[in-house]
C-alpha cells in the first residue's frame, strides 16, 4: 500500500552528538549521543508518529529534520535535496518547504510581536509582498486556522494557549510548506483544546496535503493521527510501522512495554490489561551501553543483547525493528 | 460581545499612540518628564531670558548670599522686597551685627570672584546635560553592541568578556588621566578649545562605562536565545542581523532603558570629578560638577553655592530615571494593556 508512494523525506543513518567539554583547557571528552545513527522515510501526505519517552531524543531528531542544528553525520534529503551539507542561502532557500510547530505556545511566540506580524515574519523572509496582500495573506491564513481577523493588531499574551497554538500554526503554514515537524504540539494543551488542535491538523493535512512528522509521547493520540509509528529509545528507532500494525502486534519488547501503560478507555477492563513493568531507569545518553541500548532493562535480554547492536531490519511489510528475537 | 467591541476599538489606536497612554498613566514618569521639561528648558533657553554673562566678574558683589537666606532673617522679612542690602544680622561669632549681602541682581547668589550663580548654574546645565546625554549614548551604543555580539555569536563571547573584564580591570583615573594628556592639546586644535575638549570627555566617559550595560545585555541575550522563539525565527530562515533586531532588542529594551538613565548620571558625575581634578573643562568654563566642587571650599560660608548645583544634578538624574522607568513600562505588551 505505501510503496506506490513516494518518500518526501528520506533520513539516513543521521547522528547528532552533543559534545561535552571539560576541565581547564575545554578538552572534548565524550559526547552526548542524542540520536545515534537513525533512518526513516516520511511518504508524502503522510503522517508519521515519533514517540518515546522524555530524554530519547525525539525532539532532536525533529530539530535536526529541519536542520536547526548541524548534525554530526548522515544524510537528510527533502525532495530530493540532501539539506544535511546545505549552508548558508541554499539552506536557506530551501527552508519554506519545511516548517514547525512547536511544543510551548507561549515561548514560541515573541511577546512584543502582535500577531499579524509573527504570521507575517516569513512573508517578510521570503516573499515579495505588498502591504496589502501581505494583510490579505495573513487574513487567509488567520481563517485558515480559526482566528479572528480582528485579532491581527493584538499581542501573544492575550490569548489563551490553544489559541497561541493556532498562531504558531498559521505562522508555519505561510510559505506552503510541503512537510511540518509538530515537536509535541498538544503537550502543554488542556485535553479539550488537545482534541481542537489535532482536529485542525487534520483538518489543514487535507486542504494542503501536508506531510506531518509528529513528535509526541501521548501514544493514543498518536494512534489516531499517524499512519505510521516510529517508536524511539535512547537515541536509536527500536520499531517502525504502520500505526494500526504497531500498536496491535507490537513486537519489540521496548515498544510492548510502552503500549502497556497506555490507560484503558475501560476502567472495569483495565485490570485485565497485562502490564509490563521496566526495571531500572534509561542509560546516559553520553555512555550508552554496549550492544543493544535496551539490553539493561529488556524482559528478555540475553548475553548476545549485550555484545552486539541488533540489526535495523524488515520484520514484516513496511514494520521494522530492531531486535535479536523478532522472527 | 463586549470583548469584541473592545477589540475592534483599538484597532483605530496606532502602537505609539498605546505607548503614550500607558506612558502617561504613569505618575513618575510623568513628574519626571516634567521635571526634566523644565531642566531642559532652563539651560537651553535660560540664558537668553536671565541675560546676566556667567564669566563677568563683578568684584564688589562677591560673595553675596542668596536671595532665600533673606527670608531666614526673622523680622526683618519685608525688607527683603524693598531694599536687601540694608539688612543685618547678628552674627555670634563676631559678636556684632553684620551687614549681609543681599541683592536681587543675584537672585543665587555669586562666587568668590563676583559671578553670578544662577547664570552660571544654567551655563553649566548645557554642557552637564549634553555630556551626560552624548556620553550615555556613546555607552549605551558600545555596551549593547559588545552584549548583543557575545551573547548572540558563541564564538565572540570569549573575547568580547575577556575584553569587558579588562577594561573593568583598568585603573580609571590614571587611564583617564594619560588619554586626556595625549589628545587634548591635539583635539583643541582641531576642534577649538570647547569642542574639543566636549568630543574628549565624551569619548573618555563613553568608552570607559559601557562594561556593566555590556555584561548585563549579553546575559539577557543568552537567555533569551535559548527561547523557542528564536528557534522559529531560524527554522524561517531569518539570518542572525534580522533576529537580533527584530526578536532580541527589543526584548532587551528594559536592561538597556536602566541602563541609559543610570548612565546619564554617572556620566554627569564623572564628568564633575573630571574638572575637578582639572583634566575636565577650563576653569572658567562652568559646568555641574566644576560649580559643584568650586563650592566646596566655601561650604561653610555660603551652602547655597553647593545645594543648587547638586540639586541640578539630582533632579537631572532623579527625573531620568523615572522617565526611563515609565517608558520600559509603556513599551512592554504585557504591561500595556493593563
Amino acid at each position: 500500500m505505501l510503496d506506490d508512494k513516494k518518500p518526501l523525506v528520506q533520513v539516513q543513518d543521521l547522528k547528532m552528538h552533543f559534545p561535552i567539554y571539560r576541565g581547564i583547557l575545554k578538552r572534548q571528552v565524550g559526547a552526548v549521543k542524542a540520536v545515534d545513527g537513525i533512518s526513516f522515510d516520511v511518504f508524502e501526505g503522510e503522517t508519521l508518529g515519533l514517540v518515546g519517552e522524555s530524554g530519547c531524543g525525539k525532539s532532536t531528531v525533529g530539530r535536526c529534520v529541519l536542520r536547526l542544528y548541524e548534525v554530526t553525520g548522515g544524510s537528510i534529503d527533502i525532495d530530493g535535496t540532501d539539506i544535511a551539507t546545505l549552508s548558508g542561502a541554499g539552506l536557506r532557500a530551501k527552508r519554506p518547504e519545511m516548517q514547525m510547530i512547536f511544543q510551548d505556545p507561549q515561548a514560541s511566540l515573541n511577546p512584543r510581536m502582535t500577531v499579524g506580524s509573527i504570521i507575517s515574519e516569513p512573508l517578510d523572509e521570503h516573499m515579495k509582498m505588498s502591504k496589502t496582500e501581505k494583510r490579505e495573506r495573513v487574513g487567509e491564513l488567520m481563517d485558515a486556522v480559526g482566528l479572528a481577523r480582528r485579532f491581527a493588531d493584538r499581542y501573544p499574551h492575550e490569548f489563551s494557549g490553544g489559541q497561541r497554538q493556532r498562531i504558531g500554526i498559521a505562522r508555519a503554514l505561510a510559505l506552503n510548506p510541503k512537510f511540518i515537524v509538530c515537536d509535541e504540539p498538544i503537550a502543554a494543551l488542556d485535553v479539550s483544546i488537545q482534541a481542537q488542535v489535532v482536529n485542525l491538523l487534520e483538518d489543514l493535512q487535507e486542504k494542503f496535503g501536508l506531510t506531518y512528522l509528529f513528535i509526541s509521547h501521548d501514544l493514543s493520540m498518536v494512534r489516531h493521527l499517524a499512519t505510521r509509528v516510529a517508536v524511539m529509545y535512547l537515541g536509536r528507532l527500536v520499531e517502525l510501522g504502520d500505526s494500526e500494525t504497531l500498536y496491535l502486534t507490537p513486537k519489540h519488547p521496548y515498544t510492548q512495554a510502552l503500549l502497556s501503560a497506555v490507560p484503558h478507555p475501560d476502567p472495569a477492563q483495565a485490570g485485565n490489561v497485562e502490564r509490563i513493568i521496566l526495571e531500572g531507569d534509561v542509560p546516559s545518553p553520553a555512555n550508552p551501553p554496549p550492544g543493544c541500548t535496551f539490553s539493561t532493562r529488556c524482559p528478555k535480554a540475553q548475553a548476545i543483547c549485550k555484545q552486539d547492536s541488533p540489526e535495523w531490519r524488515e520484520i514484516g511489510e513496511g514494520h521494522f525493528a530492531a531486535c535479536h528475537f523478532i522472527e | 460581545m463586549s470583548n469584541a467591541e473592545i477589540a475592534d476599538d483599538r484597532k483605530f489606536r496606532s502602537l505609539w499612540g498605546d505607548v503614550w497612554v500607558q506612558f502617561r498613566s504613569h505618575k513618575g514618569a510623568m513628574l519626571g518628564m516634567i521635571v526634566f521639561g523644565l531642566i531642559l528648558f532652563g539651560v537651553t533657553l535660560g540664558p537668553y531670558i536671565w541675560t546676566t554673562d556667567p564669566q563677568y566678574l563683578d568684584i564688589r558683589a562677591k560673595n553675596t548670599s542668596t536671595i532665600l537666606n533673606c527670608f531666614l532673617t526673622g523680622e526683618q522679612i519685608f525688607q527683603c522686597f524693598s531694599d536687601p542690602t540694608s539688612i543685618k544680622y547678628y552674627d555670634p561669632n563676631a559678636e556684632e551685627l553684620v551687614r549681609v549681602k543681599l541683592s536681587w541682581a543675584y537672585p543665587l547668589g555669586t562666587d568668590q570672584l563676583g559671578r553670578d550663580q544662577l547664570a552660571q548654574l544654567l551655563q553649566g546645565g548645557r554642557v552637564s546635560m549634553a555630556v551626560g546625554m552624548a556620553a550615555m549614548l556613546l555607552s549605551l551604543v558600545l555596551g549593547t553592541v559588545a552584549g548583543v555580539i557575545a551573547g548572540y555569536f558563541r564564538r565572540l563571547d570569549g573575547p568580547l568578556m575577556r575584553l569587558t573584564d579588562l577594561f573593568l580591570a583598568l585603573p580609571l583615573l590614571p587611564l583617564l588621566l594619560v588619554i586626556i594628556m595625549l589628545f587634548r592639546d591635539t583635539l583643541r586644535g582641531m576642534f577649538g578649545p570647547e569642542t574639543g575638549i566636549f568630543l574628549l570627555i565624551v569619548f573618555v566617559i563613553g568608552i570607559t562605562s559601557w562594561m556593566q550595560t555590556a555584561r548585563i545585555v549579553r546575559g539577557d541575550v543568552l537567555a533569551l536565545k535559548e527561547r523557542e522563539f528564536i528557534l522559529a525565527a531560524h527554522s524561517i530562515g531569518t539570518p542572525a542581523k534580522r533576529v537580533i533586531s527584530r526578536h532580541i532588542l527589543p526584548n532587551i529594551l528594559s536592561p538597556i532603558m536602566v541602563s541609559a538613565t543610570l548612565g546619564i548620571a554617572a556620566a554627569i558625575i564623572t564628568e564633575s570629578a573630571l574638572s575637578f581634578l582639572g583634566l575636565g573643562f577650563p576653569s572658567d568654563f562652568p559646568t555641574w560638577g566644576r560649580l559643584l566642587f568650586d563650592g566646596t571650599t566655601y561650604i561653610s560660608q555660603s551652602p547655597s553655592r553647593v545645594i543648587w548645583p547638586g540639586l541640578a544634578i539630582s533632579l537631572t538624574v532623579l527625573s531620568v530615571n523615572f522617565i526611563g522607568d515609565g517608558l520600559r513600562d509603556a513599551l512592554d505588551p504585557r504591561i500595556r494593556g493593563r
